[in-house]
């Protein structure tokens, strides 16, 4: 139990020594860590442990070395990972079959196994450490403190770590100096609105209430996003004490997590975190021997984008469908069950210990002007190291996708890199040396959001990329108003039209109209932002969509009424294996044979053809193309 | 309108009991219900209604609302396909396309024999293994269209099995 402070320090003491001793190996031991998050555990992080745990027990050093799983290390594309201490060896895409082998050359050999590393893709050198590749140099963990690091389902590795430490200061201080303090620290709503939190609780402190509570906002619905996630699997308990400080600061004593269903393994973490706290009694009555009392519970989404949508997410709280409320009263003055409530998304509320502990100027130390600390992006689409980053604000777009990111992979040529998910937009090659904030994006016609960022190439169709995003909005429209309801399926129409070749020049005009009306006219974010994506393709995009219009054609032979498949009768050698894979029968032998062949080429019968694209994978001789 | 059986009621009942003490428990009941009892029909929506005193139209609305809730049983299969961005511009339209294609069904429909539920996901939050698709919460990941055949040989065999 830890019931005053004078137990939490001792306790930190303790398990920051014993953490420090694992990583610089004072304790004699070795550790081995495998990345834990979801996409390491799809390619088998789980049986890698267990092979590992297997392994040390049959060669008889179960006591020299210990296994662990941790939280998200954010380089996906590379994973999974398994982490040696204390001699910090990374070893990447790590396969059942391989483990053998690490445990007889390097832990028992002491021996580091080169074939596993990471290769420098500008140097070709083999990297042992992590600090070291260049996917990690330029960032910057604070929202991200301890994933990758620590166990997510062992309190004791995250106190050692620091957890509590913030929400240990703030009792010291008044409500208002908590407030104070965070305002000055500069920091924004890290979901996408990028209202100071600060200000938000000012308002929830001032209302006089019998019962307040907050919210944490875990119904990251935003395709492309997984910071949220990853954060509540690598380390669950720096959001509760985020949420803690939050409820202290403005008085409430309940919160509540509202996770989305479609991320079972941070429900169970942090599932397993409350529990732990509340075992240690740093939640519930008189918290650190204080008269705080705090305690939080956890309701699951079922699948509404909307209901990332604060006041729709209270309803969804309250039982009800998930339909966004009028606003005002805002929630900070009228909430979940009508009480003042502060719904705050959990990249923001894990900044909160980081600025209690380490001071507001140290957060406000990196940043631009008006946008303080640092940014998860979800990199993804097509860019070589596709990730979970975190990054100071102000870095530019041009260092994220090309230094961290690693460039376009393929040798293609980069066409646009999409932020804010479906209320976001595209930004041009031109734009990439503009640094990312939440205010210039905005400027440049795109937005920061919750940190989706899809890097798209020459081969992606941005009308088509526009038609992605509207179909998604209005699936996903709660119904409640007009504009958004209907406009949306109108917008939907003309661009599937468009896609499919019978759009006209005056389908733009009409884009351009609802896309003002829908935004005007809607109650909620989702439907005012919902034109975003379609506005900025048109703006930066325009000539795609008349390519689509005027010469019924697809650039990037995406859309499929706009292309065809074509064999080139000169290279194709005639061995007739796309024909044997045709589903739709189409391809037939010709006559013609070309000059140094021995049999006749094969030719595609375009009105037959369904676009499957089976007999593009299937020929070896680069015959067969898009046209 | 089909009577629940016996088994049925009860363990319903028991669901609706678990969650008495909270403010607004329908939610997490009707979660609970989906999760246990597979989906959450007319007739059960009425057994709700009577033990918690929601009305039914109030349930229903719910129930219909959120894509998670289902008035149809599934498959034992449920194949979701991210159709997230991330997934999407790597060529996820094409993977839940086989799906369909071999399945001989349409997202969110399940095959005659009971086995394969189709469902188009929206994002899963796997977009470092793009495209993914999750199978009964298994995540499969960078699914290319040849695998998909295998994919579902390999889960016929084991239904066979089982």
């Amino acid at each position: 139990m830890i019931s005053t402070v004078n137990d939490l320090n001792e306790r930190f003491e303790a398990l920051s020594k014993s953490l420090d001793d694992k990583i610089k190996g004072a304790d004699g031991l070795r550790h081995i860590v495998l990345c834990g998050g979801t996409g390491c555990l799809s390619a088998h992080s789980t049986e890698i442990m267990e092979r590992f745990k297997e392994l040390l027990k049959e060669k008889g050093i179960e006591n020299k070395a210990t296994v662990n799983q941790v939280g998200c290390f954010g380089f996906c594309s590379q994973g999974p990972f398994v982490k040696i201490y204390p001699e910090d060896t990374l070893y990447k895409m790590v396969k059942i079959e391989d483990v053998d082998e690490i445990v007889e050359k390097d832990l028992i050999g002491g021996e580091i196994v080169d074939r596993l590393l990471y290769i420098d893709p500008k140097t070709s050198e083999k990297v042992t450490k992590q600090e070291d590749i260049l996917f990690y140099k330029k960032q910057r963990r604070v929202a991200l403190n301890g994933c990758g690091v620590i166990n997510p389902e062992d309190i004791n590795e995250a106190i050692g770590m620091g957890a509590f430490q913030g929400i240990k200061r703030a009792l010291t201080m008044s409500q208002q100096e908590v407030i104070d303090e965070v305002l000055a620290s500069g920091l924004r709503g890290r979901g996408g609105g990028g209202f100071p939190t600060g200000r938000k609780w000012q308002f929830a402190l001032n209302v006089e209430a019998d019962q307040k509570y907050v919210v944490c906002n875990g119904d990251e619905g935003d395709p492309g996003a997984f910071m949220d996630r990853s954060i509540l699997e690598g380390n669950p308990l720096g959001v509760i004490e985020g949420m803690m400080i939050a409820g202290y600061a403005f008085g409430a004593s309940e919160g509540y997590f509202y996770v989305r269903a479609e991320y079972p393994i941070a429900v169970k973490r942090l599932k397993i975190a409350i529990e732990q706290a509340r075992a240690e009694g740093l939640l519930g009555k008189n918290i650190l021997g204080t008269d705080f009392s705090f305690d939080c519970q956890i309701r699951l989404g079922a699948g509404a984008f909307v209901c990332g949508e604060e006041t729709a997410l209270l309803n969804s709280i309250e039982g009800k469908r998930g339909m966004p409320r009028p606003r005002p009263p805002f929630p900070a003055v009228k909430g979940l069950w009508g009480k003042p409530t502060c719904v705050n998304n959990v990249e923001t509320l894990a900044c909160v210990p980081y600025i209690l502990r380490e001071g507001a100027d140290k957060f406000a130390s990196v940043g631009t002007e008006k946008s303080k600390g640092t940014k998860v992006f979800a990199l993804g689409g097509k860019v070589n190291n596709v990730g979970l980053v975190e990054v100071p604000m102000g870095t530019t777009l041009r260092e994220l996708i090309y230094d961290i990111g690693g460039g376009i992979p393929d040798g293609k040529k980069f066409k646009a890199i999409q932020t804010g998910g479906p209320s976001g937009g595209c930004l041009t090659e031109e734009y990439l040396d503009e640094p990312i904030d939440f205010d210039n994006l905005v400027a440049k016609g795109s937005m920061m959001g919750s940190g989706g960022a899809i890097v798209m190439d020459e081969d992606n169709c941005m009308v088509d990329v526009a038609k992605f995003y509207m179909e998604f909005i209005c699936d996903e429209s709660c119904g409640k108003c007009t504009p958004c309801r209907i406009g949306t399926k109108r917008m939907l129409e003309i661009l599937t039209r468009i896609t499919e070749g019978k759009g006209t020049m005056k389908d733009l005009e009409e884009l351009e109209e609802l896309s003002q009306t829908i935004k005007a006219n809607s109650l909620c974010a989702l439907g005012q932002t919902a034109s975003n994506p379609v506005n900025s393709t048109l703006a930066h995009f325009r000539d795609e969509y008349i390519a689509h219009i005027v010469d019924k054609k697809c650039p990037a032979h995406v859309c499929k009424n706009l292309m065809q498949y074509k064999i080139d009768a000169e290279k194709c050698i005639g061995c007739g294996m796309c024909a044997k894979g045709c589903p739709a029968s189409c391809i037939t032998r010709t006559e013609y044979v070309a000059p140094g062949h021995k049999l006749a080429s094969m030719a595609i019968d375009a009105d037959k053809c369904v676009k499957c694209g089976a007999c593009i994978s299937t020929c070896k001789f680069n015959a067969i193309s898009k046209v | 309108m089909a009577k629940l059986q016996e088994a049925a009621v009860a363990q319903i009942t028991e669901i609706c009991q678990r969650h008495k003490n909270d403010k607004t428990p329908l939610m997490m009941i009707l979660s609970d219900i989906q999760n246990e009892y597979g989906y959450i029909p007319l007739e059960v929506q009425e057994l709700v209604s009577k033990e918690t005193g929601i009305s039914v139209a109030e349930i229903y609305g719910v129930v219909t609302f959120y894509s998670f809730f289902s008035l149809t049983p599934k498959g034992k299969y449920v194949v979701g396909c991210c159709l997230g961005t991330a997934c999407y511009v790597k060529g996820a339209q094409n993977v839940i396309d086989k799906f369909q294609e071999l399945l001989g069904i349409k997202p969110g429909e399940t095959t005659e024999d009971g086995l394969f539920t189709l469902d188009a996901l929206r994002c899963i939050g796997a977009c470092g293994i793009a495209p993914a698709v999750s199978i009964n919460g298994r995540v499969y990941p960078k699914v290319k269209v040849d695998q998909v055949p295998e994919i579902i040989k390999e889960l016929k065999e084991e239904a066979a099995k089982a």
